[in-house]
């Protein structure tokens, strides 16, 4: 896909073998990749059906020789796209055709852990895990846990305000980070919030989580540390029925409830998992749910009580608690492998990441399974269900004529829907490049236009990923018009999923 | 009739716009002592009041910007629910559109978080005229910039806010207070060293040699820790909660300038002459002094943290120090941009929070 047409900025006239040369004057030899074969494993992110080779990959050392690309990326006019692990699935760090691609892979240090702060100073670049593995000696560890958590680095987390499994009770990135240094593509290093629990001025710190990398480059990061509970279990239920394992969600929250993680499994994601992680799942229920206490021994005892005596009067077949933690990490390793499950049933798959009032779940499932139908493709479902957080994985096989499309057309409808029930195309993804046209479904004019004027704010020229995230009224404006005409694609000369 | 006053109030922002005559948000007026100034006509925002949509097993409550604080908290209260960051009300008059303005927290923010973790969505006037919408009711959204977050704390500076939808979690099951008596560096150490365990502390306060603790949550986890604390037990906990809370205790009502100094939560004693009452594990320290406001804020600065004169000071003397901590100049320079694209005509609380704008 060519960013170039589609009406977000106008980058041809990027000199690319004078900006490389340039690049060349300011960056270490291995900072610097140019040729094809090197660039081509920076074509894309997690989001793999959208591919673009960059102009060039920059792989700075330090904060200097990032600003010094930086201010060589402002001179020739080219657009920069920050990038992670490269773990995001909706195109967030796909290259710019016109462009470089900024890797903070070596921003990989952990700068200090402080124990009786309770917190932690690391590069973007520093893996998840990696930070929860360092303050692990000290009873600590950094709450969020996407389960891309091995791989994905704290910056991209930041930029895409990622959730994760305990984020229920325990918050998003946003909850948990202190304070990001960052810096603006004119070389300006910028400190949000503070090592305290507030900072003077705007929330600023609020307003970079989730800028996608749209706003600044950020470069160091101050995340909060939680003590690890003494102990967990989980409560795994089965349901004959969908729509009351919704409504058992309800009524959990309703008993004054908050648990560690509430997730929502139904019959095909049961099926697809089960055989392949051999989690002991009940392959007779319409859905599963998995409800986790955590805290000291005799939190857990009660709150484990209270989800079960729920369960049972809100139409729970079938319960088992979880009585070691081996069975414990049993019960999720079914949950946390539904992603390569799908990979294993179904050639492609499609992960939709919207989210809804909990109350409308069981409305949701009813509306996707009429889908299935309409689109004549399979959706398995698994749902953040104590949050609402939607991701229902559609099945396809791109090499089929026409299944692409129609996952895709799939896939949107989900996602309007979503906003048609009151909630939002993404609860934890980010828009990236692939729901930038539902973006027009949830936003009207003025509040796009106040997005773009956030951004000027930040990046006047307009070169820190351009295309993503908020799309041009224009471009709403096409998509209007292609959404009427539905399948007949208004671009059928772009790439699409 | 809310249609109705939201429009009278877009047209009187839209006609202030065009005319550059500056405005005064204004709800209960309970905050009316926070910030640097209080410039322009009042613009009322009780007239749009109530609440929009309240769902306990959602989670979230949606209010109309001139709702009472108070109905609110009655309302959830209710249904066994709360605000969970605790606020301030300062007066039975308070909004929940000026609780989310000013983004004050209450002793439960080191615990819960800030009233900004508790933001969901917000519908808003900008300094245009325009009605914007931004995030929803549901718990996790990151479709286009967090604009909702921003508007906690913005003190009406980017907009006039007619609707708020904040989180709200329910009530703990079981809550106590103990009193302990220990010096303010062994107090500093010991709350840091029980903030890294998990112990249901949900408020803490040191006065002189007095520590009070609140412990919350499932019955179980409160007794346990109790016992393992020591200390003794306070009959009258939610009263002195709620006293701390409103700063109607003796130690804020001296008229000495009272200095509000955020830091992170292990910062040794700082040792300015006046008194000292400490909350959040350490991280808010409330300082009644007569010192210089150069030294204060430096100390501030060196430690991680800012300084804000909260109370007090004469007129003239907040306006020459400032009452928040002044920005660095690319910080700064970026407010003035924000503040810019929100508010051209910088018609919208005018010098509430800096001098600049
Ligand atoms: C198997 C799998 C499971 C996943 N599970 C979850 C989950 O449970 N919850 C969840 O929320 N997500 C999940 N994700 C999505 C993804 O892992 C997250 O979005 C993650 O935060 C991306 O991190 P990254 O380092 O890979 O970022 P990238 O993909 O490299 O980049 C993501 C975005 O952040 C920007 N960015 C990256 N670094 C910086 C920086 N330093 N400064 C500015 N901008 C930057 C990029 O430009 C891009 O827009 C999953 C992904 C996979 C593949």
């Amino acid at each position: 896909m060519d960013a170039t047409t589609t009406g977000e900025g106008n980058f041809t006239a990027v000199d690319g073998p004078r900006l490389v040369a340039a690049l060349r004057g300011v960056l270490l030899a291995d900072a610097l990749l140019h040729a094809r074969e090197d660039l081509v494993p920076y074509e894309c992110d997690g989001l793999s059906a959208y591919r673009q080779v960059p102009l060039a990959v920059a792989l700075p050392h330090d904060e200097a020789q990032l600003v010094a690309a930086l201010k060589v990326c402002r001179e020739h006019g080219a657009p920069v796209v920050a990038r992670g692990a490269g773990t995001g699935l909706s195109g967030g760090a796909m290259p710019h055709a016109r462009g470089v691609v900024v890797s903070l892979a070596r921003f990989n240090r952990i700068l200090r852990v402080d124990p009786l702060g309770r917190t932690a100073v690391v590069q973007p670049g520093v893996r998840n895990l990696a930070i929860s593995e360092a303050a692990a000696p000290h009873g600590l560890y950094y709450a969020p846990d996407p389960s891309s958590q091995i791989a994905c680095t704290i910056g991209g987390n930041v930029a895409e305000n990622s959730g994760g499994v305990h984020c229920l009770k325990y918050g998003l990135t946003v909850h948990n980070v202190l304070r990001v240094r960052a810096v603006t593509l004119d070389g300006e290093a910028l400190e949000l919030g503070s090592a305290a629990l507030d900072a003077p001025g705007f929330d600023l710190l609020a307003l970079i989580h989730g800028s996608e990398g749209l706003l600044a480059v950020i470069t160091e990061i101050t995340v909060r540390l939680t003590p690890r509970p003494e102990t967990a279990q989980v409560v795994m239920a089965a349901f004959d029925d969908a729509g009351r394992a919704a409504g058992s969600v309800a009524h959990i929250i309703a008993a004054g409830i908050i648990p560690a993680g509430l997730e929502m499994m139904d019959r095909k994601a049961v099926e697809a998992v089960e055989p392949f992680v051999h989690a002991g799942y009940p392959l007779d229920a319409e859905a599963i749910l998995l409800c986790e206490a955590d805290g000291t021994p005799e939190e857990v005892a009660d709150e484990i009580a209270g989800v079960q005596e729920v369960m049972a009067t809100s139409g729970a077949q079938d319960m088992w608690v979880s009585r070691s933690e081996a069975e414990r990490l049993r019960f999720w390793a079914g949950r946390k492998a539904a992603f390569p499950a799908a990979g294993r049933v179904s050639p492609d798959y499609y992960c939709m990441d919207g989210t809804i009032p909990r109350r409308r779940l069981a409305e949701m499932l009813g509306a996707i399974a009429q889908m299935e139908k309409k689109h004549a493709l399979r959706c398995m479902n698994v749902f953040h269900a104590g949050d609402g957080n939607l991701h229902p994985l559609i099945l396809y096989d791109a090499n089929l004529p026409g299944e692409l499309e129609r996952a895709e057309a799939f896939g949107a409808e989900i996602l309007e829907l979503s906003v048609a029930l009151g909630g939002t195309i993404t609860g934890e993804h980010g828009v990236g490049i692939e729901k930038i046209d539902q973006m027009c479904v949830q936003f009207a004019g003025p509040e796009l236009e106040a997005f773009h004027r956030i951004k000027a704010a930040f990046d006047p020229a307009g070169l820190l990923n351009p295309g993503k995230a908020v799309p041009t009224l224009h471009r709403c404006a096409e998509f209007g018009r292609m959404h009427v005409h539905r399948g007949e694609l208004k671009f059928p000369d772009l790439e699409r999923f | 009739m809310d249609e109705h006053v939201e429009r009278e109030l877009t047209e009187r922002i839209q006609a202030a716009a065009g005319s550059r005559t500056p405005l005064r948000i204004r709800g209960g007026g309970t905050k009316d002592f926070y910030g640097l100034a209080l410039e322009g006509d009042i613009l009322d925002t009780r007239g749009c009041r109530g609440i929009v949509a309240y769902e306990p097993t959602e989670l979230f409550v949606t209010a109309r910007a001139g709702t009472r604080l108070e109905d609110i908290e009655r309302a959830l209260a209710e249904h066994g629910q709360m605000l969970a960051f605790e606020p301030p009300h300062f007066g039975a008059a308070a909004t929940v559109g000026g609780c989310v303005a000013s983004g004050l927290s209450g002793p439960r923010r080191a615990s819960a978080g800030a009233v900004r973790d508790f933001v969901l969505g917000v519908k808003l006037v900008d300094g245009h005229g325009q009605i914007l919408r931004f995030g929803g009711q549901v718990m996790k959204n990151v479709a286009g910039y967090d604009v909702s977050r921003l508007m906690a704390g913005a003190l009406g500076t980017l907009g006039l806010l007619l609707e708020v939808t904040l989180k709200v979690l329910p009530r703990p099951a079981a809550e106590r207070t103990l009193r302990l008596e220990m010096p303010e560096d062994q107090a500093l150490a010991a709350l840091n060293r029980w903030a890294g365990q998990p112990l249901p502390i949900s408020g803490s306060c040191v006065f002189g040699q007095e520590v009070m603790i609140r412990l919350s949550g499932a019955a179980a986890a409160v007794a346990k820790a109790r016992e393992s604390l020591g200390g003794e037990l306070v009959s009258d906990g939610p009263a002195f909660w709620e006293e701390l809370r409103e700063q109607r205790l003796g130690f804020f009502g001296d008229g000495v300038p009272l200095w509000r100094l955020s830091l992170p939560s292990t910062t040794p004693p700082l040792g300015f002459p006046g008194e000292q009452l400490i909350e959040w594990g350490g991280a808010l320290r409330w300082l009644h002094t007569w010192d210089r406001a150069d030294r204060i804020r430096d100390a501030a600065v060196r430690a991680g943290g800012h300084a804000t004169l909260f109370r007090g000071g004469g007129e003239e003397e907040r306006r020459v120090i400032g009452v928040f901590q002044p920005l660095p100049t690319a910080l700064a320079d970026l407010h003035r941009r924000l503040k810019q694209t929100f508010d051209p005509a910088g018609i919208l609380n005018r010098h509430r929070m800096y001098e600049a704008w």
